[in-house]
Protein backbone atom coordinates (compact mmCIF):
# COMPACT_ATOMS: atom_id res chain seq x y z
CA UNK A 1 0.00 0.00 0.00
CA UNK A 2 1.25 3.74 -1.00
CA UNK A 3 2.44 5.55 1.89
CA UNK A 4 1.13 8.84 0.67
CA UNK A 5 2.24 12.49 2.25
CA UNK A 6 0.57 14.56 4.58
CA UNK A 7 -0.85 17.68 2.78
CA UNK A 8 2.23 19.25 5.35
CA UNK A 9 4.86 17.05 4.75
CA UNK A 10 4.62 17.93 0.71
CA UNK A 11 4.20 22.03 1.63
CA UNK A 12 7.64 21.91 3.30
CA UNK A 13 9.14 20.19 0.28
CA UNK A 14 7.80 22.29 -2.34
CA UNK A 15 8.74 25.15 -0.30
CA UNK A 16 12.02 23.84 -0.31
CA UNK A 17 12.21 24.33 -4.04
CA UNK A 18 11.63 20.97 -4.58
CA UNK A 19 9.97 20.69 -8.72
CA UNK A 20 8.53 16.73 -7.83
CA UNK A 21 7.10 17.89 -4.70
CA UNK A 22 5.28 21.24 -6.79
CA UNK A 23 3.92 18.48 -9.65
CA UNK A 24 2.91 16.33 -6.84
CA UNK A 25 0.65 19.26 -5.14
CA UNK A 26 -0.82 20.42 -8.65
CA UNK A 27 -1.93 16.69 -9.41
CA UNK A 28 -3.04 16.56 -5.42
CA UNK A 29 -5.66 19.40 -6.06
CA UNK A 30 -6.13 20.29 -9.34
CA UNK A 31 -9.04 18.15 -8.94
CA UNK A 32 -10.82 20.20 -6.62
CA UNK A 33 -9.76 23.57 -7.66
CA UNK A 34 -11.03 22.72 -11.08
CA UNK A 35 -14.11 22.10 -9.61
CA UNK A 36 -14.84 24.65 -6.98
CA UNK A 37 -14.31 26.69 -10.45
CA UNK A 38 -16.47 25.08 -12.85
CA UNK A 39 -18.95 23.14 -10.38
CA UNK A 40 -19.75 25.71 -6.91
CA UNK A 41 -19.12 29.28 -9.78
CA UNK A 42 -20.72 27.42 -12.92
CA UNK A 43 -17.10 29.11 -14.68
CA UNK A 44 -17.24 28.70 -18.50
CA UNK A 45 -14.14 26.17 -19.36
CA UNK A 46 -12.33 29.99 -20.72
CA UNK A 47 -12.40 31.28 -17.60
CA UNK A 48 -12.18 28.08 -15.35
CA UNK A 49 -8.97 27.84 -16.97
CA UNK A 50 -7.59 31.44 -16.47
CA UNK A 51 -8.82 31.07 -13.19
CA UNK A 52 -6.80 27.47 -12.60
CA UNK A 53 -3.78 28.82 -13.67
CA UNK A 54 -3.37 32.01 -11.89
CA UNK A 55 -4.51 29.87 -8.17
CA UNK A 56 -1.17 27.79 -8.50
CA UNK A 57 0.84 30.62 -9.83
CA UNK A 58 -0.08 32.50 -6.75
CA UNK A 59 -0.01 29.64 -4.70
CA UNK A 60 3.28 29.01 -5.99
CA UNK A 61 4.21 32.57 -5.58
CA UNK A 62 2.96 32.78 -1.93
CA UNK A 63 3.47 29.69 -0.35
CA UNK A 64 5.99 31.43 2.15
CA UNK A 65 3.16 33.13 3.57
CA UNK A 66 1.29 30.16 4.15
CA UNK A 67 0.97 30.40 7.92
CA UNK A 68 -0.01 26.67 8.48
CA UNK A 69 1.51 24.14 6.09
CA UNK A 70 -1.30 21.66 7.16
CA UNK A 71 -4.32 24.32 5.69
CA UNK A 72 -3.21 24.21 2.04
CA UNK A 73 -6.62 23.26 1.12
CA UNK A 74 -8.99 25.55 2.17
CA UNK A 75 -6.02 28.01 1.49
CA UNK A 76 -6.63 26.66 -2.24
CA UNK A 77 -10.31 27.17 -1.73
CA UNK A 78 -10.78 30.79 -0.41
CA UNK A 79 -7.97 31.51 -3.45
CA UNK A 80 -10.08 30.31 -5.81
CA UNK A 81 -13.05 31.14 -4.87
CA UNK A 82 -11.84 35.03 -4.70
CA UNK A 83 -10.49 34.49 -8.18
CA UNK A 84 -13.51 33.10 -8.91
CA UNK A 85 -15.28 35.96 -7.93
CA UNK A 86 -12.85 38.61 -9.63
CA UNK A 87 -13.95 36.73 -12.65
CA UNK A 88 -17.60 37.19 -12.54
CA UNK A 89 -17.72 40.93 -11.54
CA UNK A 90 -15.56 41.61 -14.25
CA UNK A 91 -17.78 39.45 -16.54
CA UNK A 92 -20.51 41.60 -14.93
CA UNK A 93 -18.90 44.65 -15.83
CA UNK A 94 -19.28 43.91 -19.73
CA UNK A 95 -22.55 42.33 -19.75
CA UNK A 96 -24.17 39.21 -17.64
CA UNK A 97 -22.29 37.37 -15.04
CA UNK A 98 -24.41 36.35 -11.87
CA UNK A 99 -22.40 35.54 -8.74
CA UNK A 100 -24.23 32.96 -7.00
CA UNK A 101 -25.26 32.52 -3.92
CA UNK A 102 -22.58 32.42 -0.91
CA UNK A 103 -24.64 29.55 0.80
CA UNK A 104 -25.14 27.84 -2.59
CA UNK A 105 -21.24 28.26 -3.36
CA UNK A 106 -20.58 27.02 0.90
CA UNK A 107 -22.44 23.63 0.66
CA UNK A 108 -20.78 22.98 -2.92
CA UNK A 109 -17.49 23.09 -1.75
CA UNK A 110 -17.90 21.37 1.72
CA UNK A 111 -19.75 18.54 -0.56
CA UNK A 112 -15.71 18.92 -2.80
CA UNK A 113 -14.02 18.78 0.77
CA UNK A 114 -15.49 15.83 1.65
CA UNK A 115 -15.19 14.52 -1.80
CA UNK A 116 -11.50 15.00 -1.60
CA UNK A 117 -11.18 13.57 1.77
CA UNK A 118 -12.54 10.39 -0.35
CA UNK A 119 -9.45 10.74 -3.06
CA UNK A 120 -7.11 11.06 -0.70
CA UNK A 121 -8.40 8.10 1.06
CA UNK A 122 -8.33 6.62 -2.13
CA UNK A 123 -4.49 7.39 -2.86
CA UNK A 124 -3.70 4.99 -0.38
CA UNK A 125 -5.00 1.55 -2.07
CA UNK A 126 -3.18 -0.61 -4.18
CA UNK A 127 -2.33 1.21 -7.76
CA UNK A 128 -4.90 -1.48 -9.13
CA UNK A 129 -7.57 -0.16 -7.13
CA UNK A 130 -6.94 3.44 -7.64
CA UNK A 131 -6.94 3.02 -11.47
CA UNK A 132 -9.88 0.82 -11.60
CA UNK A 133 -12.24 3.67 -9.25
CA UNK A 134 -10.80 6.51 -11.11
CA UNK A 135 -11.88 5.10 -14.12
CA UNK A 136 -15.02 4.05 -13.72
CA UNK A 137 -16.14 7.09 -11.52
CA UNK A 138 -14.01 9.99 -12.50
CA UNK A 139 -13.41 9.60 -15.71
CA UNK A 140 -16.92 7.37 -16.76
CA UNK A 141 -14.94 4.91 -18.36
CA UNK A 142 -16.92 1.74 -19.49
CA UNK A 143 -15.96 -1.53 -18.04
CA UNK A 144 -14.62 -2.47 -21.68
CA UNK A 145 -12.37 0.59 -21.57
CA UNK A 146 -11.04 0.04 -18.26
CA UNK A 147 -10.27 -4.07 -19.05
CA UNK A 148 -8.30 -2.65 -22.71
CA UNK A 149 -6.16 -0.52 -20.49
CA UNK A 150 -5.24 -2.69 -17.45
CA UNK A 151 -4.92 -5.75 -19.26
CA UNK A 152 -8.22 -7.45 -17.38
CA UNK A 153 -11.30 -8.67 -18.70
CA UNK A 154 -14.43 -6.58 -18.71
CA UNK A 155 -16.26 -9.22 -17.54
CA UNK A 156 -14.56 -9.25 -14.00
CA UNK A 157 -14.44 -5.15 -13.62
CA UNK A 158 -17.77 -5.13 -11.86
CA UNK A 159 -16.69 -7.25 -8.98
CA UNK A 160 -13.35 -5.37 -8.91
CA UNK A 161 -15.33 -1.93 -8.93
CA UNK A 162 -17.18 -3.79 -5.44
CA UNK A 163 -13.69 -5.19 -3.77
CA UNK A 164 -12.23 -1.86 -4.06
CA UNK A 165 -14.74 0.05 -2.65
CA UNK A 166 -15.35 -2.13 0.05
CA UNK A 167 -11.21 -1.52 0.74
CA UNK A 168 -11.76 2.37 0.48
CA UNK A 169 -14.81 2.13 3.28
CA UNK A 170 -12.25 0.39 5.57
CA UNK A 171 -9.36 2.91 4.92
CA UNK A 172 -11.93 5.98 5.09
CA UNK A 173 -13.44 4.38 8.66
CA UNK A 174 -10.25 4.68 9.93
CA UNK A 175 -9.34 8.27 9.21
CA UNK A 176 -10.62 11.91 10.51
CA UNK A 177 -13.69 13.52 8.83
CA UNK A 178 -12.85 16.85 7.02
CA UNK A 179 -12.14 19.52 9.56
CA UNK A 180 -12.49 23.67 8.69
CA UNK A 181 -9.17 24.56 8.94
CA UNK A 182 -7.64 28.47 8.18
CA UNK A 183 -5.09 29.30 5.70
CA UNK A 184 -2.56 31.87 5.50
CA UNK B 1 -19.03 9.36 11.48
CA UNK B 2 -20.83 9.38 8.18
CA UNK B 3 -21.86 6.17 6.54
CA UNK B 4 -19.98 5.27 3.43
CA UNK B 5 -21.72 2.96 1.82
CA UNK B 6 -21.22 2.15 -1.74
CA UNK B 7 -23.69 5.01 -3.24
CA UNK B 8 -22.58 7.72 -1.21
CA UNK B 9 -18.50 6.96 -2.57
CA UNK B 10 -19.65 6.33 -6.03
CA UNK B 11 -21.21 9.82 -5.84
CA UNK B 12 -18.48 11.49 -3.64
CA UNK B 13 -15.48 9.77 -6.44
CA UNK B 14 -18.07 11.42 -9.33
CA UNK B 15 -18.05 15.16 -7.48
CA UNK B 16 -14.10 15.24 -8.70
CA UNK B 17 -13.88 14.37 -12.16
CA UNK B 18 -10.58 15.18 -13.34
CA UNK B 19 -9.07 18.66 -14.38
CA UNK B 20 -7.93 19.14 -18.13
CA UNK B 21 -4.66 17.54 -18.41
CA UNK B 22 -2.76 20.43 -20.37
CA UNK B 23 -3.71 22.45 -17.32
CA UNK B 24 -2.55 20.46 -14.85
CA UNK B 25 0.61 20.21 -16.91
CA UNK B 26 0.92 23.83 -17.13
CA UNK B 27 0.45 24.61 -13.50
CA UNK B 28 3.18 21.61 -12.76
CA UNK B 29 5.67 23.79 -15.42
CA UNK B 30 5.37 27.11 -13.58
CA UNK B 31 8.63 26.37 -11.19
CA UNK B 32 10.39 25.85 -14.84
CA UNK B 33 8.30 29.20 -16.15
CA UNK B 34 9.98 31.10 -13.70
CA UNK B 35 13.29 29.60 -14.56
CA UNK B 36 12.98 30.97 -18.09
CA UNK B 37 11.30 28.21 -20.01
CA UNK B 38 8.84 30.20 -22.21
CA UNK B 39 11.40 32.63 -23.43
CA UNK B 40 14.33 29.67 -24.27
CA UNK B 41 11.11 28.43 -26.03
CA UNK B 42 10.20 31.02 -27.72
CA UNK B 43 13.96 32.00 -28.22
CA UNK B 44 14.09 28.46 -30.26
CA UNK B 45 11.29 28.79 -32.42
CA UNK B 46 12.46 32.05 -33.65
CA UNK B 47 16.27 31.23 -33.67
CA UNK B 48 16.47 27.79 -35.61
CA UNK B 49 20.31 27.05 -34.93
CA UNK B 50 19.71 27.81 -31.23
CA UNK B 51 16.66 25.20 -31.80
CA UNK B 52 18.95 22.49 -33.77
CA UNK B 53 21.74 22.97 -30.18
CA UNK B 54 18.73 22.31 -27.73
CA UNK B 55 17.34 19.27 -29.65
CA UNK B 56 20.91 17.95 -29.84
CA UNK B 57 21.92 18.80 -26.16
CA UNK B 58 19.85 20.48 -24.05
CA UNK B 59 21.77 20.99 -21.25
CA UNK B 60 25.14 21.93 -22.93
CA UNK B 61 22.81 25.02 -25.45
CA UNK B 62 21.56 26.39 -22.21
CA UNK B 63 24.61 26.18 -20.47
CA UNK B 64 26.22 27.84 -23.45
CA UNK B 65 23.56 30.54 -23.83
CA UNK B 66 24.24 31.71 -19.78
CA UNK B 67 21.73 29.82 -17.98
CA UNK B 68 22.67 27.77 -14.65
CA UNK B 69 22.92 23.85 -14.91
CA UNK B 70 19.00 22.46 -14.43
CA UNK B 71 18.72 19.12 -15.52
CA UNK B 72 14.53 19.81 -14.73
CA UNK B 73 14.85 22.53 -17.24
CA UNK B 74 16.22 20.85 -19.71
CA UNK B 75 14.09 18.19 -19.87
CA UNK B 76 11.49 20.30 -20.10
CA UNK B 77 12.97 22.45 -22.82
CA UNK B 78 13.51 19.15 -24.45
CA UNK B 79 9.40 18.67 -24.38
CA UNK B 80 8.49 21.24 -25.43
CA UNK B 81 10.97 21.05 -29.01
CA UNK B 82 10.49 17.23 -29.44
CA UNK B 83 6.93 16.66 -31.43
Amino acid sequence: MPVVETDAQLVARCRAGDDDAWRELVDRFSRYVYAIAVQAFRLSEADAEDVFQEVFARAYQNLSKLRNDAAIRPWLAQLTRRLCLDTIRAGAREQLGEIPESSGVDDTIARLDESLFVHEALATLSSNCREILDRFFARDESYQLIGDALDLPAGTIASRISRCLVKLRTELEGRNPVAAESGG
Amino acid sequence: MRNYNEETLAVLLRTLPAAPEAWVKAAQEIPLARRGLDDIVARAEADRAFREALVMDAEAALEGAGYEHDPALAEAVREHLTP
